[in-house]
């Protein structure tokens, strides 16, 4: 059997001080020999795997036959976005992750295909021309992420008029202001938006729902006959303890957004600035913290470490994110939890961090760190905290009889909130997940509510 | 595109200008603000919503630094490339019966819908304002149909008393009592207004305005400890009761960027010296 093929990456040394695309995607004699792998399994355990059920074995089966367009339309009818979950899927854990070849051997790389029939259509410009019939009904998207999007480009299929309406000034959500260049090159978001577009979506930004316009609003005075709620876990997380507020210490999500929402790696010609120094401090383990420390190595901290409070083996990061961490030379702390950020004149100083030990295995079926009592003082110049996103409760302060839990988020059943007519669906349901597990609810909200709008206003 | 239907120079430093947004005016309430970028690659830069119509908000604002001036290079009958909002939570009016509104420099301009909006529903309202000097001392015409009294301060003694509003406040409790004062301007202003205030237990609301980038909530950049709880000035505020507010933690990091805003500066200067 031919070995799994290996993605070729810009050199670790020139990269750590470029924004530019790390992975370079596979070349056509790699995506051959990679395909030729795949044993097109009759009970396909990939495809289970995959959230939006994408049938994997049929486009690699079309790329071996090298119709590439056939194969690239393949996954579009369940993935309108193949070019960026090629690159973001953690797709050990999905599709690739239950691979039969994933047993006995390396699992065929999916993602890499997907990602090469993506970036091919978006070179050679190939659009499906799709006759879509308008049905007279009208539905309003609220957030232009991963599950509004692809609940957009679902309804519409349908015959549905779609708009969508952003807060931001630029669409895409996490995979815009969260999800570094260098991971996820800009234009690749913004090319396959643009193809929504041509799909007759029309989208809105600046606008805030719950602020600009209301839930009610929308119901009321537009006309929609359905809405889906797709508004994100876009809430930062604090850790609750002492020195958060010094200078110095950011958010992840605001450092991110400052990077790639505002260019700040291009200051002063775009002029939002951001600030590292020479040490930081990543406190947390999963894509955001990975993301957030690469991007400080890239801006010039000479050091930047993650301060995780269990091991190696716990970080919840995508696997290829924190190899590509550790070769860019960032270092891990790991079993050491924070409890306090040290700081002189309003600015940061070092971080305080109780020495952690592994405990029995807990619920998620890691060792849960344990306090051992002892403690270290690193001496840093930022810190940036990524320790999770909460739903945001704009919509939730400003629409009355929208039912949530605990957590802030929307509770749903089939996608139908408390209020008749309002869906919802993406993090804004699950709390914080994944690009494709956000595109799956989008992809079955739109069924849910094709299917009420035909009971209810016909 | 948000049009720029009317641009009126108030003093050297600042600007007043009429933008066309519907959708933003739509549910504009006083207390609330909108987040602009003027060109495609521009910052986000708040701006208090002063005034606004069916079609229109009116926004004033001080030439600062970078983004500011960038503002101001742009014409009547230009477009703004973002305007985004009504952001904010909306003042909540009280039953206070005297109102006492102190407005350092451009703080003049967010203060006013607060004002305007006591004295339509008929809440007796005094104004203090200062300025650097009496060209500094803005929307006096509008101040002068809503307040009953007006009192000036002014650095140079241009106008009024020569100093700063809290000793005018001082003279002015001599012989007046109030329910509350509303104190906008500069966060040293707001901070020592609030204190004399306390002197004379006269509860004192400050409009915060921390470094912001979002505006929704999401990014964290506008946190502010108060009584030792982090609140977001974006959605939280960004009018807050002053007492229990970390005012130097905020003036710390309100110049977290100084050292960069510089830089920023030069490259304005060289693009328009081309
Ligand atoms: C830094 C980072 C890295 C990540 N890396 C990965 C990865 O490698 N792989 C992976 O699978 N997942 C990753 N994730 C998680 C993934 O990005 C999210 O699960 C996914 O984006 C969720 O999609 P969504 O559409 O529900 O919400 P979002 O992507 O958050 O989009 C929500 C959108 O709604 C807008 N909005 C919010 N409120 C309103 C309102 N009231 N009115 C109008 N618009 C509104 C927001 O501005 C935003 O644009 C990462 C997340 C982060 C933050
Ligand atoms: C809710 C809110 C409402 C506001 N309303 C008005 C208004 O109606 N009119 C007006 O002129 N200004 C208002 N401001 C302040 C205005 O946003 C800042 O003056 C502007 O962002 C400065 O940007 P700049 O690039 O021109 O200056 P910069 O060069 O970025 O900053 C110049 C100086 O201003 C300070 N500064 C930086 N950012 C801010 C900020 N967001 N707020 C206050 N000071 C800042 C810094 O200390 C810096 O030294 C408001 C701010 C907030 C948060
Ligand atoms: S969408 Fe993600 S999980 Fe599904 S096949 Fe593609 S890479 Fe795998
Ligand atoms: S499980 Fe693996 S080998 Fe089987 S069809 Fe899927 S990708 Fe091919
Ligand atoms: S400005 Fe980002 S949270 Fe307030």
């Amino acid at each position: 059997m031919t070995n799994r093929q290996m993605m070729p990456l810009q050199d670790k040394i020139i990269r750590n001080s470029n924004f530019t695309e790390v992975a370079l995607g596979f070349d056509l004699k790699q995506v051959h020999l990679e395909a030729s792998r795949c044993l097109d399994c009759k009970d396909p355990r990939c495809v289970k795997a995959c959230p939006v059920k994408i049938n994997i074995p049929k486009f690699i089966k079309e790329i071996l036959e090298e119709k590439y367009e056939v194969a690239y339309q393949t996954i579009y009818e369940d993935n309108i976005l193949p070019s960026v979950c090629g690159r973001v899927c953690p797709q050990e854990n999905q599709c690739e992750g239950d691979c039969i070849l994933g047993i006995k051997f390396e699992s065929v790389s999916i993602g890499a295909l997907e990602r090469f029939l993506g970036d091919y259509s978006l070179k050679h410009q190939i659009f499906k021309q799709e006759n879509i019939i308008d049905n007279g009904h009208k539905v309003a998207v609220i957030g232009s992420g991963p599950a509004g999007l692809s609940f957009a480009a679902s309804i519409r299929r349908l015959g549905y008029k779609t708009d969508i309406y952003e807060a931001l000034h630029d669409y895409g959500g996490v995979l815009r202001y969260g999800i570094p260049e260098f991971r996820l090159p800009k234009a690749v978001v913004g090319q396959e938006i643009q193809r929504l577009e041509s799909l007759g979506i029309q989208f809105n930004k600046n606008t805030i729902i719950g602020k600009t316009l209301t839930v009610e609003q929308l119901m009321k005075e537009y006309d929609y006959k359905a809405l889906f709620i797709a508004s994100g876990a876009g809430l930062p997380r604090s850790l609750n303890i002492q020195g958060e507020n010094l200078n110095g210490v950011y958010y992840a999500n605001e450092f991110l957004t400052r990077v790639n929402l505002m260019k700040a790696y291009q200051f002063p010609k775009h002029p939002t600035p951001v600030k590292v120094g020479d040490t930081v401090c990543v406190v947390g383990g999963g894509n955001v913290a990975m993301d957030a420390a690469r991007v400080a190595k890239r801006l010039g901290s000479k050091n930047v470490f993650i301060l995780y409070r269990r091991d190696m083996n716990a970080l919840p990061a995508r696997k290829e994110e924190v190899e590509h961490a550790v070769e860019e030379g960032i270092e891990f702390n790991l079993l050491l939890n924070p409890v306090e950020i040290i700081g002189k004149d309003y600015e940061v100083q070092a971080v305080k961090a109780e020495i952690m030990e592994l405990g029995e295995l807990d619920q998620s079926g890691r060792h849960r760190p344990m306090p051992t009592g002892q403690f270290k003082t690193i001496k840093i110049d930022s810190c940036i905290i990524a320790i999770g996103q909460s739903p945001n409760p704009i919509l939730k302060n400003t629409t009355k009889d929208l039912k949530t839990d605990k957590k802030d988020r929307i509770m749903v059943k089939g996608y139908q909130t408390s209020i008749p007519g309002v869906f919802a669906g993406g993090d804004i349901v699950t709390g914080a997940a994944t690009v494709i597990e956000a595109m799956g609810a989008g992809k079955c909200a739109a069924e849910e509510i094709d299917k009420y709008i035909k009971d209810t206003f016909s | 595109m948000y049009k720029i239907r009317k641009k009126i120079a108030l003093n050297k430093d600042v600007d007043l200008m009429v933008i066309e947004a519907p959708l933003v005016s739509k549910n504009t309430k006083p207390g609330h603000f909108v987040i602009v970028r003027t060109n495609k690659d521009s910052e986000r830069i708040p701006l208090t919503i002063v005034e606004k119509d069916d079609e229109t908000i009116t926004i004033i604002y001080q030439k600062l630094g970078y983004s500011t001036i960038e503002l101001s290079h742009k014409k009547e009958n230009e477009s703004l490339e973002d305007v985004v909002g009504p952001l904010g939570k909306a003042k909540v009016l009280g039953d206070e019966s005297r109102i006492l509104g102190i407005a350092g420099g451009v703080g003049a301009a967010p203060l006013y819908p607060q004002l305007k909006a006591y004295a339509d529903k008929g809440t007796h309202v005094d104004l203090i304002i200062g300025g650097r000097t009496k060209e500094h001392l803005i929307l006096m015409d509008k101040y002068e149909k809503i307040c009953e009294n007006i009192y000036i301060a002014t650095d140079n003694g241009s106008a009024g008393t020569k100093g700063f509003v809290t000793d005018v406040m001082k003279e002015v409790y001599k012989t007046n009592n109030y329910d509350l004062a509303i104190a906008i301007g500069p966060l040293i202003m707001m901070k020592n207004a609030y204190l004399v205030n306390k002197d004379y237990n006269l509860e004192t609301e400050v409009s915060l305005n921390p470094i912001m980038i979002d505006g929704t909530g999401m990014c964290g950049n506008c946190r502010v400890s108060i009584n030792g709880k982090n609140q977001f000035a974006c959605v939280d505020g960004p009018d807050f009761p002053a007492e229990g507010i970390d005012f130097d933690e905020l003036m710390h990091r309100q110049s977290y960027y100084k050292d960069k805003e510089h830089e920023c500066r030069i490259n304005l200067g060289d693009e328009n010296d081309q």
